[in-house]
């Protein structure tokens, strides 16, 4: 039996990678998948939290979270072949017109 | 027709706002149509509620007309009432009446104006604000006729607003009326703390046992309701809008003069009689400011050259006159004067417009002269006028203007001073009516050739009312008869009711041969100065020039009215002018432009600050994102 820690752990070095994807890459499509990854670092905890205290509850959750994440996929995908379209690129940095 | 008496304010109301929503559509035609026929209508409701009137008992002559609860709030209970009693009923048959006749002469002198809708509708108004006025059962719907008649008097003295003259009168007016009503407002609220309440009745029979004779309270309120009384009907201090109002049409002078708005100060004296017996000192006050008026304004018409300024100066003597008369606790001789002066001095001054008509706006009684053969009707109506005023025996003003000075003479609150000061502008009034007689329509003619080719007798519709108004003028006088000369006063029996003065009362008991002996003084008086003015205008035309050289100074103090606008104009005009500038031109610019513009940079500079953090680069809004979750987070540990 693996322990819960060892989940907890594993889900909070996914939570990372994907906050670090997020600061440090510019790609669209990356940040994107590292949104993906952070979103499933929190499904990962809400399980791991579930099965240790005997409840359904967690489950439920990740139920929810996952047709949540994939009409934001839809929404967010359509973004950026939006985005591609009109500017040719889908590196965030190009894509700095909202400022000052 | 008595307990639908509500029926006749509000005749004029529809026709005002007819006039004023389809007058400018429907055509001329419609809109004297209407005009006169509503305040047609209302004169002859004034009539027939006359007639219900006197059907009852003399001590029942008192309907009440609740029409509906106006404010009700705590113990502030105001109705919206009409009463009808022997005083309302005689207002309401003058105001409706003499409006009747100057609306339709209205309609021959404002034929050619391009206001015509607009001047029925003010017109209306101003009745329905009058008739709604002396109907009022208590003194907030008072103050509401009060009110309406001063704005009514502002849009009408200043009808022609493109003339800056005109603007300039209508806002002195308004300016000055407002002077008076601050003092009436206070009255009347000082009425409400006093008796908490403001019906006439609760007041008036509350009054007796609530306040002591010569009481500071009592007092108080009258000299209030006194001020606002010495605005409206042009007294001393603030007569001085009055004169400058003649820049409105001439038809509306009469309206102002004879039936509306300057008779409502004696009519709100007179009406609240109860309070004022309760104050001696507020009753001479009331006295000696109108035998004062009366004479200083008379001394001022003297001089006048422009005929219409010269009634307006009359007027304001004759006000004098009324004022004594309720001062020394003659309401009924006041109210008597009020009519009859109603009569002629609508007379006068529709005489004068119908000159002023034909000479193309003419008013300076030096360029007229000779106009007696072509202007027959105007001249023959006019000179009834002239003698009405000058209390000439037998006509309307002989009757109440002596009726006035042998009360000044014989009621305990009179005396020989009030009397001499009455008797001594009597002759005066002659002089100067019968001098506007001499220079108008008298001598040689002075008119330029070309306002002599114009000269046209007025159309029907303007020599009609004068006609009436002179049988009016002439006959006025016989509803008052006194005892002493084989008459029973009707007039003064028929308002008797309402007045329960001592002072009026214990002239029955007087010496009736003093009363003959005075009547023979003031007509002495007139013809004195009658004779004066045949002397000096029609005998030696060349002596009113000597006697003008003669007392330089004087006659320049009376040409200049004494100095009065100068000095009103010097004390109060001119700080205020200066204050106002002052605080638009630096208190504005520096203190509320600067706060303003000081927020406005303020904002603007944190923003351009602030606006740094807005880079467009998404990963620094992500960063932020971050560090604040974690932010959050670790508060949450470790706190």
């Amino acid at each position: 039996m693996v322990p819960v820690s060892y989940y907890l752990i594993l889900s909070g070095i996914l939570f990372t990678i994907g906050t670090v994807g997020i600061l440090v890459r510019r790609n669209a499509l990356i940040i994107f998948m590292s949104i993906e990854v952070m979103l499933n670092a929190v499904n990962l905890t809400f399980l791991a939290a579930g099965r240790y205290l005997n409840s359904l509850d967690g489950q439920v959750i990740v139920f929810l979270v996952l047709t949540v994440a994939a009409a934001e996929v839809a929404v967010g995908l359509a973004l950026i072949v939006a985005i591609f379209r009109s500017r040719g690129t889908t590196d965030v940095d190009e894509v700095n017109l909202l400022k000052w | 027709m008595l307990y639908q008496a509500w029926i006749i304010p509000i005749l004029p109301l529809l026709g005002a706002a007819a006039n004023a929503f389809l007058g400018a559509r429907l055509g001329k035609r419609f809109v004297s149509l209407v005009a006169c026929g509503t305040v047609g209508l209302a004169s002859l409701g004034s009539a027939w509620v006359f007639a219900d009137l006197t059907r009852l008992p003399a001590g029942e002559r008192l309907v009440m007309l609740p029409m509906y609860q106006w404010i009700g709030t705590g113990d502030f209970q105001v109705n919206f009432a009409l009463q009808i009693d022997p005083l309302s009923a005689v207002m309401l048959l003058v105001v409706s009446g003499v409006s009747f006749l100057i609306h339709v002469y209205s309609t021959g002198y404002m034929a050619e104006d391009r206001g015509y809708a607009r001047y029925f509708t003010y017109l209306n108004l101003f009745v329905f604000s009058m008739l709604l006025l002396v109907t009022a059962n208590n003194f907030l719907v008072l103050y509401v006729g009060w009110e309406l008649v001063g704005l009514c008097s502002y849009l009408l003295i200043g009808f022609w607003y493109e003339r800056k003259a005109a603007a300039d009168a209508g806002k002195k007016a308004f300016i000055v009326n407002r002077v008076g009503d601050l003092g009436f407002a206070l009255g009347v609220m000082l009425i409400f703390v006093t008796f908490g309440s403001l019906d006439y009745q609760d007041v008036f029979a509350g009054a007796p046992q609530m306040l002591a004779v010569g009481s500071v309270t009592a007092t108080t309120i009258t000299l209030l309701l006194f001020v606002g009384a010495t605005g409206k009907s042009a007294q001393i201090p603030l007569y001085v809008w009055l004169p400058d109002a003649m820049e409105g049409p001439t038809p509306v002078s009469a309206l102002i003069h004879a039936a509306t708005m300057v008779t409502a100060g004696v009519y709100m004296v007179a009406r609240t009689h109860a309070l004022f017996e309760l104050a001696p000192f507020s009753l001479s006050v009331v006295a000696t400011i109108g035998a004062v008026t009366a004479f200083y304004a008379a001394t001022i018409a003297l001089v006048q050259t422009d005929i219409k300024r010269m009634l307006a100066y009359s007027t304001i003597s004759q006000l004098g006159y009324m004022f004594l008369a309720v001062g020394v606790g003659a309401y009924a001789a006041g109210i008597f004067h009020l009519t009859t002066h109603a009569f002629f001095k609508a007379l006068l001054f529709l005489g004068a417009g119908s000159v002023m008509h034909t000479l193309g706006g003419e008013t300076n009684m030096l360029k007229m002269g000779g106009l007696r053969l072509k202007l027959p009707v105007t001249y023959w109506t006019f000179v009834v006028g002239a003698l009405a005023i000058s209390g000439f025996p037998g006509l309307s003003c002989f009757f109440s203007k002596d009726a006035i000075l042998w009360q000044a003479f014989a009621s305990p609150r009179g005396g020989m001073v009030l009397w001499a000061i009455g008797l001594a502008t009597a002759a005066l009034t002659a002089f100067y009516a019968l001098r506007a007689v001499f220079l108008t329509f008298h001598g040689e003619s002075r008119l330029t050739v070309e306002a002599e080719g114009h000269i046209h007798e007025p159309p029907s519709n303007m020599a009609l009312p004068l006609a009436l108004l002179a049988a009016l003028a002439a006959l006025g006088g016989y509803l008052g008869v006194p005892g002493i000369l084989g008459g029973s006063d009707a007039f003064g029996s028929f308002l008797a009711p309402v007045f329960r003065g001592e002072a009026w009362m214990a002239l029955e008991t007087q010496a009736p041969a003093n009363e003959l002996g005075l009547m023979g003084l003031s007509v002495l008086a007139a013809f004195l100065g009658m004779g004066l003015a045949w002397y000096f205008y029609l005998a030696r035309p060349e002596a009113p020039g000597v006697l003008a050289r003669r007392f330089g100074g004087l006659y320049a103090l009376l040409v200049n009215k004494y100095y009065v606008d100068e000095i009103y104009g010097g004390l109060v005009v001119q700080p205020l002018v200066a204050l106002a500038h002052f605080l638009g031109e630096r208190f504005e610019v520096t203190v509320i432009d600067g706060v303003v513009n000081g927020v406005g940079r303020t904002v603007a500079a944190s923003g351009a600050w602030l606006r740094r953090l807005q880079t467009g680069f998404v990963r620094n809004y992500a960063l932020s994102i971050f560090l604040g979750a974690v932010i959050v987070l670790g508060y949450f540990l470790f706190r």
